[in-house]
């Protein structure tokens, strides 16, 4: 194809870079699906503020970069959740670093990087959860993912501890590529610890997409946890396909994030499934954090929960946008969507956008959305009963998204993040 | 105590308070009643250092410091406490958490150790029951869901548990019923001391039924016109503040 205008020019060399960079993707062992996303990369144009979906994040900053890829050696100690009783999978720039790492081996459960579980054949409907064809980024993932780790979860079977999984990103120029890919057979409950953590000066791209199918009766429990220092544009994908009975939690906890964007993607497929999706971020500076979620209620007699709340300060910029379907044959659905914000300062922005789209006719669905300054009188009243300022802001804050973070049922993680929570408000 | 010097504050380019002077000692109870508009809340206001309002000139001196030049919580941990008319509600902060975080804040700024948790505890329930607080209410977010009475029994509460050397009562009366207003009153009455004084800023004389003041004032466009014997209170409530106005134009 013959190279047209200068936003082509760009793309390609976009491309071309990773393509010299990525030279051995996990697909490789899939030839078609990776030949697919190729094609796609190339023929479909990438996402720009005028796809409806990117109105408010701008992706000319990671597509007008040659990135490269490199290894730096990396102690993971260094940016591990404190004293986590879990399994721990370490990631650095994309690639598994063994001997940081530890997974469970028993009978009826595997836990192993990706590459090996699909160059064994172990991994049935790779690539099948997610990559709706017109999802450029998606495509992305899938061209160039060099690994991530592999979970099956046997018929009725848990894992006492969580499986905790660390990436870091360090070093200048580097992109990295994960793939997860999660399957809880029937009856069976599994917890994941996503963390993503990165050197003060670190500069990179990191894209991860989850694939999730959690089977009848199954529960999956994912707390996505996002820490990172430096420079870092992180595109991070979950697709989970629920089927009946089952139950899906995540929560997603943004800290801290240069450009963050996550998509979140569920399709209930079973009947009497429970989805709960939750998150909080708390942006400053110039961040730019960026959550869009779409839950999928295919059948009826299902509810779903969302709550995300966001703290806007500084030249930041906060996006919301949940999307709910609730298909026709969907009927006794309960869906209930929350979004709420506050905006310390007037450079501060935050976008949010409920899109609800119901078809069925017997359902309860509800959302709101708000967005508000700081209530500066309770500053005062806290101040006047002897708290510095210092103190009543941060006890305001905490106030605001605690509920978020203290359901966070792991204690060490919970401390994490409620550590990060105090660091942010103290700005 | 407290002594005010041709106090002048604006709020928005507004003067509200025009030369005020007022002098507390130690251990007495100064009510300050006045018309809407005069300028009571504003010098609550000030006094706790809100920031809404400019103090464009005069001295306020705080037991020898001057305060205008104390941020807010320095003016609360010298000893400063102000009821506010309207507390605040704030959803997520427990009273409780918070009240120990600020008594703790404050014990550290006059260089003395935390309270214990114990300790805490029993000064939270020998002050809850002074006010007749429901312990359920002090374990709740602050001000979150009380009633018009239970906000305000909430302040004297508080002030009981930071035991301040002045506390400025700001309107504390208004709204409450005779039953509420009798159980506040309790609770200042029974912390009224040598050493501590009180300022009440009241637009009813019937407060001072059950706080009886050693002196009253009268507030009027930014200014003490009057001030007299808890008496005075009385004559306001007969007569109104026409005569005054009539007394100042004069």
């Amino acid at each position: 194809m013959e190279v047209v205008n200068a936003t082509d020019q760009k793309k390609e060399a976009f491309l071309g870079a990773l393509d010299a960079a990525f030279q051995q993707p996990l697909a490789s062992a899939k030839g078609a699906l990776l030949n697919a996303s190729r094609e796609t990369l190339r023929t479909q144009p990438a996402p720009t503020t005028r796809t409806e979906a990117w109105k408010y994040t701008r992706t000319t900053r990671i597509i007008n970069q040659a990135w490269s890829h490199a290894v730096p050696t990396v102690d993971a100690d260094a940016f591990a959740v404190n004293d986590l009783d879990a399994w721990r999978l370490v990631f650095v720039n994309g690639v598994f670093q063994a001997e940081q790492s530890t997974w469970p081996e028993a009978e009826g459960l595997t836990v192993k990087p990706l590459r090996v579980a699909l160059e064994a054949g172990e991994v049935e409907g790779f690539g099948e959860k997610s990559n709706t064809p017109d999802e450029w980024f998606e495509n992305l993932n899938m061209a160039y993912a060099s690994d991530g780790v592999f979970i099956h979860l046997g018929k009725n079977k848990q894992i006492e501890k969580p499986i905790y999984i660390l990436h870091i990103t360090a070093g200048e120029q580097s992109a990295a590529f994960n793939r997860h890919f999660f399957h809880v057979a029937q009856g069976a409950q599994l917890n994941v610890i996503q963390h993503s953590v990165a050197d003060a000066d670190a500069e990179g791209f990191y894209s991860v997409v989850t694939e999730g199918a959690v089977d009848a009766n199954a529960s999956l429990h994912i707390d996505k946890v996002q820490n990172e220092a430096g420079k870092v544009f992180q595109h991070a994908v979950e697709w989970v396909h629920q089927d009946r009975d089952s139950k899906f939690d995540i929560r997603t906890v943004t800290l801290r994030g240069h450009w963050v964007r996550n998509n979140l993607n569920i399709a209930v497929n079973g009947e009497n499934c429970s989805t709960r999706l939750y998150g909080t971020y708390m942006p400053i500076e110039k961040e730019h954090l960026d959550n869009h979620t779409m839950v999928d209620h295919r059948v009826p007699h299902c509810e779903s929960d969302e709550v995300y709340k966001g703290i806007v300060n500084d030249k930041a910029t906060g996006v919301f946008n949940g999307k709910v379907f609730v298909r026709q044959d969907a009927q006794k659905t309960n869906a209930f969507q929350q979004n709420a914000n506050i905006i310390l300062t007037d450079d501060a922005q935050m976008y949010s956008k409920p899109e609800l789209e119901i078809y069925a006719d017997d359902v309860k669905c509800s959302h709101g959305s708000t967005t508000g300054q700081f209530d500066e009188e309770a500053v005062f009243y806290l101040r006047a009963r002897g708290l510095s300022e210092q103190s009543a802001r941060e006890l305001l804050v905490y106030a605001f998204v605690s509920e978020i973070i203290e359901a966070i049922g792991n204690d060490a993680l919970r401390n994490y993040c409620l550590e990060g929570l105090t660091k942010r408000s103290r700005g | 105590m407290l002594k005010i010097k041709n106090l002048h504050a604006s709020v928005e380019g507004n003067e509200i308070l025009r030369g005020l002077n007022l002098e507390v000692k130690p251990g007495e109870v100064h009510a300050i009643m006045g018309p809407n508009g005069s300028g009571k809340s504003t010098l609550a206001s000030v006094l706790a250092g809100n920031e809404d309002y400019e103090v464009t000139e005069g001295a306020v001196d705080f037991e020898g410091k001057d305060l205008l030049d104390l941020g807010t919580e320095d003016r609360a941990r010298e000893g400063l406490f102000l009821a506010f008319q309207y507390p605040v509600e704030i959803p997520g902060v427990s009273n409780i958490n918070f009240l120990r975080a600020a008594l703790n804040e404050i014990r550290k700024y006059h260089g003395e150790e935390p309270y214990s948790a114990s300790e805490f505890l029993k000064r939270v329930k020998e002050k809850s029951a002074l006010v007749e607080l429901d312990g359920k209410l002090a374990n709740r977010s602050v001000n979150e869901g009380f009633s018009g009475g239970e906000k305000k029994r909430n302040e004297i509460f508080q002030m009981a548990m930071l035991e301040p050397k002045l506390a400025i009562l700001d309107e504390t009366d208004s709204g409450l019923d005779i039953d509420a207003l009798k159980v506040v009153a309790q609770g200042v009455n029974a912390m009224r001391s040598p050493n501590r004084s009180f300022v009440v800023i009241t637009h009813y004389q019937r407060l001072l039924d059950y706080i009886v003041p050693d002196v009253v004032h009268v507030l009027y466009k930014g200014r003490i016109v009057k001030s007299g014997p808890k008496e005075l209170a009385l004559e306001l409530e007969a007569k109104g503040y026409d005569w005054i106005k009539e007394e100042v134009t004069a």
